[in-house]
């Protein structure tokens, strides 16, 4: 495939079709998709986590907040397999993933973003998603190199016309093709869904800040999670801009994927959250629906004189 | 020199071909692959320039034809390890050498190994392994050699692996030398077999004499792992090398399993290697310790580094022009160290992407030096 493919003009209209990214859900939703169970985790003596316990649920969208410091960021590396609990333990769909490997998590269905964005720098926005998408893709190695396995097509992936077409129709087409073609379409649904397919061929790097944001969720949703974790999505975002990713968020979970996500703006995540857990110093000090964490006074008093948009 | 780079960069080469309609694509290879097979026979001039057996020291031109296609295949096979995956292999002769000897070991009636399975088998004396059973075990021997390094040291992280590659290298050579009853000590191995085919004029097909034949069937080899090694390059599999070069942690998140796409890059690579050196090994008919020092990988990896890391047409480049100079001119001889330093030396200063660098090797390259003068700000 050549990689500098010029987008067709039907690729770029802002129509995504939510059909074509929705995932599969193997559960009911409401019931316990991931569960934090008494988890601690040193660095040294500094306790990042210290026996926290909470659950998520399949389906909601789920706020974690606390001061800078916290440990947020430090549950997410726990959650995907980059950080060992010291102590307790994670389960997932009823699943211990605690010490798994991290891509092992990501197969099980975790994905998640960066707080300091990590993009593939050097690969353009479609690649990037591109490899989120080969999470999900079965064609080996050897499969690459000899195409052995084939798959008889059906009309619409059969060439137009010529020998192609003929070969395609005795010899079948194989599965790296076609599931190539599928990665390909699916990452260009999904950056128009994260609204930036007018930029998939530029280089990571290149791109706008607010972009490189929305690329690392088009990544995150490629690798087809069932629960999607991101780290202040937000971050740098204006008021708009703010608004804009609420409703993403939205959407996203309208797609069938379970959110949990970390952000320090209190107004976007009264907005947009089902329920808000609290950390501070490593610790869970509450939880609940939007409306109880906000009275909570131990809530308030952590947040007295935390600025809003902390980095 | 630098001005001749620039107006070389003037040309965008790389762009022109890209946007160039694909039957001009097709007809120009097809051109240069034509002319590939007609070189032995090059003289016309002023092209016959070219050759290396002008006057009577030179050496045979179409064998040295054959041996910058054997190195192009090994350099090829490098090129998977160091510039798809990113891993630094400086032990490739290992592999290399591995290959010759499976050829040499499997297929000579002389070798030690041959003799032992003649008497415990009752054979005659002048069976061996037929030559076409020699080349999967070749490759299997490398490949496992290949998986056996890496397993362990894959798992490391930062310059391990280039430590135990080139004393990998070292101890295939050592063990081929002292391992007597087995591998023919520093006397090595004769009689190595040849690929079959017609006999023509009383000689076999492929022989001494007729190198050109070598050539043409080294040269379809290489056609055939340059086309394997670009599917690599453009599927999931050239994507995930990339992902773990670029942001190994972050790829381990999205799901790519690091550890053993660096092993099928690290087992890719050896097989390669290990079929050039099947090819060079048959062709000697001879194969003994000497031939495969430590400066053999130097010269593997400067092909990959000077050409262009990551980008095939460019270590083709490298593997070409590392060959074919010091045959070219051999009456420089002594000057050859000097001079290859200077090349060496020459392109990091003026061009550390190499001669034909792939577009995102040379960004990578840019990002770092960035990111060094930055820190360098920072302190
Ligand atoms: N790899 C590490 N080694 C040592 N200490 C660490 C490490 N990672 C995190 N910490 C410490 O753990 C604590 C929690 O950090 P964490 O990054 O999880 O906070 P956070 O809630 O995400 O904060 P922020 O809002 O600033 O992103 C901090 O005190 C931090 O210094
Ligand atoms: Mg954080």
């Amino acid at each position: 495939m050549p990689e500098h493919e010029i987008v067709g003009a039907e690729e770029l209209k802002d129509t995504s079709d939510h059909d074509k990214i929705a995932i599969e859900t193997s559960g009911a939703v409401g019931e316990v998709l991931l569960e934090v169970d008494h988890v601690t985790l040193r660095f040294g003596g500094v306790v990042a986590l210290n026996d926290v316990n909470f659950d998520i649920r399949r389906g909601e969208i789920l706020g974690l907040i606390g001061p800078n410091g916290a440990g947020k960021t430090t549950c997410f590396n726990a959650m995907t397999g980059v950080y060992t609990p010291t102590e307790g333990t994670i389960r997932f769909k009823d699943q211990e993933i605690a010490g798994t490997k991290p891509h092992r998590i990501n197969h099980l269905g975790i994905a998640r973003t960066f707080q300091n964005i990590r993009l593939f720098p050097e690969m353009s926005a479609l690649e990037n998603v591109m490899v989120g998408c080969d999470a999900r893709h079965k064609t080996s190695v050897l499969g690459v190199l000899f195409r052995a396995y084939r798959v008889r097509p059906s009309e619409g992936e059969l060439p137009k016309s010529g020998i192609r077409r003929s070969f395609a129709k005795v010899f079948g087409i194989s599965r790296h093709t076609l599931e190539e073609r599928a990665g390909r379409r699916r990452s260009m649904e999904l950056l128009r869904f994260v609204g930036i397919a007018d930029r998939a061929h530029e280089v990571a790097r290149n791109l706008p800040y607010g972009y490189q944001r929305r690329l690392e969720i088009a990544r995150a949703l490629a690798t087809e999670p069932e629960l999607i974790c991101l780290d202040e999505p937000a971050a740098g975002f204006n008021p708009a801009e703010k608004e804009d990713l609420m409703g993403l968020i939205r959407r996203i979970r309208d797609l069938g994927h379970t959110v949990l996500v970390i952000e320090h703006d209190m107004k976007l995540v009264l907005g947009v959250t089902d329920r808000i857990v609290v950390l501070e110093f490593g610790q869970k000090i509450a939880e609940g629906t939007p409306e109880e964490v906000a009275r909570n006074p131990k809530v308030i008093a952590a947040y007295l004189g935390e600025p809003d948009d902390a980095a | 020199m630098s001005q001749i780079l620039d107006s070389y960069r003037g040309l965008q080469l790389g762009n022109r071909w890209d946007r160039a309609p694909k039957w001009f694509r097709t007809v120009a290879l097809l051109l240069v692959v034509a002319f590939a097979f007609y070189l032995p026979f090059l003289n016309i001039l002023p092209f016959a320039y070219i050759r290396t057996d002008l006057n009577p020291t030179g050496s045979d031109w179409a064998s040295v034809l054959f041996l910058i296609v054997v190195y192009m295949i090994a350099a090829v096979g490098l090129n998977v390890v160091i510039g798809f995956a990113g891993l630094l292999d400086l032990g490739y002769v290992g592999f290399y050498a591995l290959g010759a000897y499976s050829v040499a070991l499997f297929g000579s009636p002389s070798s030690p190994v041959v003799q032992a399975l003649q008497s415990r088998f009752d054979l005659s004396e002048e069976w061996a392994v037929p030559f076409v059973m020699c080349i999967p075990i070749a490759i299997a021997m490398s490949l496992t050699a290949g998986v056996i390094l890496g397993a362990p040291t894959l798992r490391l992280r930062g310059d391990y692996l280039a430590i135990v590659t080139l004393g990998f290298g070292e101890i295939i050579r050592i063990t081929a030398r002292n391992l007597d009853n087995v591998t023919g000590g520093a006397a090595g191995i004769t009689q190595v077999p040849v690929p079959p085919g017609p006999e023509i004029d009383g000689r076999s097909f492929f022989n001494t004499i007729d190198a050109e034949r070598w050539y043409w069937l080294a040269l379809v080899i290489l056609i055939l792992i340059v086309w394997l090694a670009s599917r690599l390059e453009h599927s999931r599999v050239g994507r995930a090398w990339l992902a773990i070069r670029e942001d190994e942690d972050a790829a381990a998140v999205m799901g790519v399993a690091g550890f053993k796409f660096k092993l099928w890059a690290f087992a890719i690579g050896a097989s390669v290697g290990g079929l050039a050196g099947l090819l060079f090994g048959s062709k000697q008919q001879y194969v003994e310790p000497n031939a495969f020092m430590l400066n053999l990988s130097f010269l593997f990896v400067a092909m990959v580094v000077i050409g262009g890391s990551g980008n095939i047409v460019g270590v083709l480049v490298g593997a070409f022009l590392l060959t074919y100079l010091p045959e070219r001119f051999r009456e420089l001889q002594e000057w050859r160290p000097f001079a290859f330093g200077l090349a060496l030396v020459l392109v990091m200063v003026l061009r550390p992407q190499g001669l034909v660098p792939s577009r995102r090797r040379a960004a990578e390259i840019e990002d770092r030096r960035h990111e060094a003068e930055e820190a360098a700000a920072d302190a």
